[in-house]
């Protein structure tokens, strides 16, 4: 019963998270062209994979990789591009609006995509799906369907998680006024307040990249169904 | 031999590059020397030179210090210099403007002093000018007529001052005593200035409500004495984005902490969508305001108010009317790019295959914005072009 089960298990691995990130990057790849400009924020594995098996099969673009406090994830996945010979530009969130304009594609990875359609990443991706909206840029959300959850949702508010507000503190400034905030807790009305998710209403999004195709992202709860009546029929 | 040739081509090489130099340094400098000669400056240029250093070298922090040392100036040069007559006056006026402008190009209100005083001259000649016509048509016509009905009459009857009269009766002006209410003028301006915030600040009051949940972002004095006056009567509580790579935000959450004494929480810039429904209000300051209502704001300006319009949250912005400016902007066409060191250490693996973009401004669209509270008062955007007309002459757009 054990062995059936790491069976189960392995094979569950092997099947919707290793090899959907392969499908992924490939169906990922086949929609960038030469000449696009592709932004990404913050760092997401399958993201990364999808613009690998670009680069591999040898199309001409360039990447602008946009980072945000605390985590700074986006230099993560800048060294990897970087070392992999992949042209690209760094930027904060803030400057969204400054390079908007040049760019042709929005690739972003996430933690969860809900029944309805609304996805669950890296708190800013809601500041670059809009962006992109209003600046008329297909966003598209790379994910495995492992990912997809019956739960809804609809602002960031109501279910998150709390970072340590501490992380705020430290600035990259050099001089005396880097860490304004470091004796917050002394003012009974100053509060850090540090989210770590956001989520990215379905108006958004323009297509999901997934194993199972390209899908828009109100098809979530048909591929949940179809989930769900799989494993009914095994048991 | 070979060192010879060597030693020789270095030779012809300097000598080419200085000639270059002091070529194009001599026609800059002979073109502004001549016409400085022309004007009879002599030590005020000094003052103008020092001013433009301590711009380039940015010592002079925030826009109301740069305008109302720029007024300052200008008030300075139109009392003590001597002038032939307001042409002159005015080409001065606009030449230092120029040069100011150029000490810093950014610093959009230096233009728009210069602008103001521009059109303070043309107002107090044309004033002047009526005055000089109707006393010397009292003086014609005092044996024929009553001396106040009739010539004050006549006087209504005068057609409006164009430029053209302007220019054809500016010899005739008394450059003695238009230099008096000029320089009153430039003062009223200097206090107008001064005065901004506590102006803006009477207004707070009726733009909070009990239980707001305000945002912000940047430091921005304007607001905290706007959130400063609302506190006294109002309870509400306030987010204050951190504004990434200036961190001003940060010492912005601090001040209102401690002098305002409101509930601030400091969030990061990527949470401003995230935080948005449970925003009330939106209120931030702005670097200037252009001709169609537009603005030029410090990066995060753009993401705050477009999260803002997503979710239906009025945007109030608070500022000067010195700050308005008679030009357009978009996107890229206003701004300038800081050191990327701020937001990407210099790392050897990456510094030179990285292109890092770090603008200092963003761009808002006037659809974007609410209201506009300034120190005269409350403004759509869409009313923003008809305040030009009250400060700035059309001719003075191009300084």
């Amino acid at each position: 019963a054990k062995e059936m089960i790491i069976n189960h298990i392995d094979s569950f691995i092997q099947e919707r998270i290793e090899f959907a990130d392969q499908v992924i990057a490939s169906q990922g790849a086949t929609k960038i062209v030469d000449n696009d400009v592709i932004m990404t924020y913050a760092s997401s594995y399958v993201v990364e994979q999808v613009l690998r098996k670009a680069h591999a099969d040898g199309t001409k673009f360039r990447v602008i990789v946009v980072d945000s406090r605390p985590k700074n994830e986006g230099k993560t996945l800048l060294k990897k591009l970087v070392s992999a010979g992949i042209k690209c530009t760094y930027i904060t969130i803030n400057a969204l609006s400054y390079v908007m304009k040049e760019v042709s594609k929005v690739f972003v990875g996430a933690y969860a995509l809900l029944a309805n359609g609304n996805v669950i990443s890296r708190v800013g991706t809601g500041v670059v799906a809009m962006m992109a909206h209003r600046f008329k840029v297909p966003f598209l959300v790379c994910c495995e369907t492992y990912k997809f959850h019956e739960r809804v949702q609809l602002e960031s508010i109501s279910f998150n998680e709390l970072g340590d507000p501490d992380d705020l503190i430290a600035t990259q400034r050099d001089d005396d006024d880097g860490e304004v905030l470091v004796d917050w807790r002394d003012n009974r009305k100053l509060r850090l307040l540090n989210l770590v998710y956001d989520l990215t209403p379905v108006k958004y999004v323009s297509m999901v990249v997934t194993e199972v195709g390209l899908i828009p992202a109100t098809s979530v709860p048909v591929v949940l169904r179809e989930y769900a009546d799989k494993s009914k029929q095994l048991s | 031999v070979v060192c010879v040739a060597s030693i020789f081509i270095i030779i012809i090489i300097i000598v080419i590059i200085m000639s270059v130099k002091s070529s194009t340094s001599s026609s800059s400098s002979s073109s502004s020397s001549s016409s400085l000669k022309k004007l009879k400056w002599g030590a005020l240029d000094k003052v103008v030179e020092t001013f433009v250093t301590r711009l380039k070298r940015r010592e002079i922090r925030g826009s109301s210090a740069v305008a109302t040392n720029t007024a300052e100036l200008l008030r300075t040069i139109v009392s003590r210099a001597q002038f032939e007559d307001v042409g002159e006056l005015m080409d001065t006026v606009r030449l230092v403007g120029r040069k100011l402008q150029l000490g810093n190009p950014m610093e959009l209100c230096i233009g728009n002093i210069a602008r103001r005083v521009l059109y303070i001259i043309r107002q107090e000649t044309a004033h002047l000018l009526k005055v000089q016509k109707a006393n010397k048509q009292r003086s014609d016509e005092a044996k024929q007529y009553d001396v106040g009905g009739v010539s004050l009459h006549k006087l209504l009857d005068e057609p409006a001052q164009s430029d053209v009269d302007l220019a054809k009766q500016s010899s005739e002006v008394d450059m003695v005593k238009l230099k008096q209410p000029i320089c009153e003028e430039i003062t009223e301006l200097i206090d107008e200035i001064k005065n901004v915030r506590s102006q803006i600040s009477e207004l707070a009051v009726e733009h909070i409500h009990a239980k707001e949940t305000i945002l912000t972002f940047g430091l921005s004095r304007t607001v905290i004495e706007f959130l400063k006056e609302a506190a006294k009567l109002r309870e509400f509580q306030v987010y204050v984005c951190e504004s990434n790579p200036s961190f001003s935000g940060q010492t912005m959450a601090l001040k209102l902490a401690q002098e305002v004494d409101v509930m601030t929480t400091c969030i990061t810039d990527s949470a401003v969508y995230a935080i948005m429904p449970t925003v009330n209000k939106v209120i931030i300051g702005t670097h200037a305001v252009m001709a169609d209502g537009s603005l030029v704001c410090y990066t995060g300006g753009r993401n705050i108010t477009e999260a803002a319009k997503a979710h239906s949250v009025p945007v109030v912005v608070v500022v000067g009317l010195y700050k308005l400016c008679p030009l357009y902007a978009d996107e890229n066409s206003f701004n300038t790019l800081q050191a990327p060191s701020e937001i990407l250490r210099f790392e050897q693996a990456l510094i030179d295959k990285v292109n890092v973009e770090n603008p200092a401004y963003d761009y808002i669209p006037p659809d974007l914005v609410s209201l506009y509270v300034t120190n005269f008062g409350g403004h759509n955007p869409s009313y923003i072009y008809r305040l030009l007309a009250e400060y700035y002459d059309p001719e003075d757009y191009e300084l």
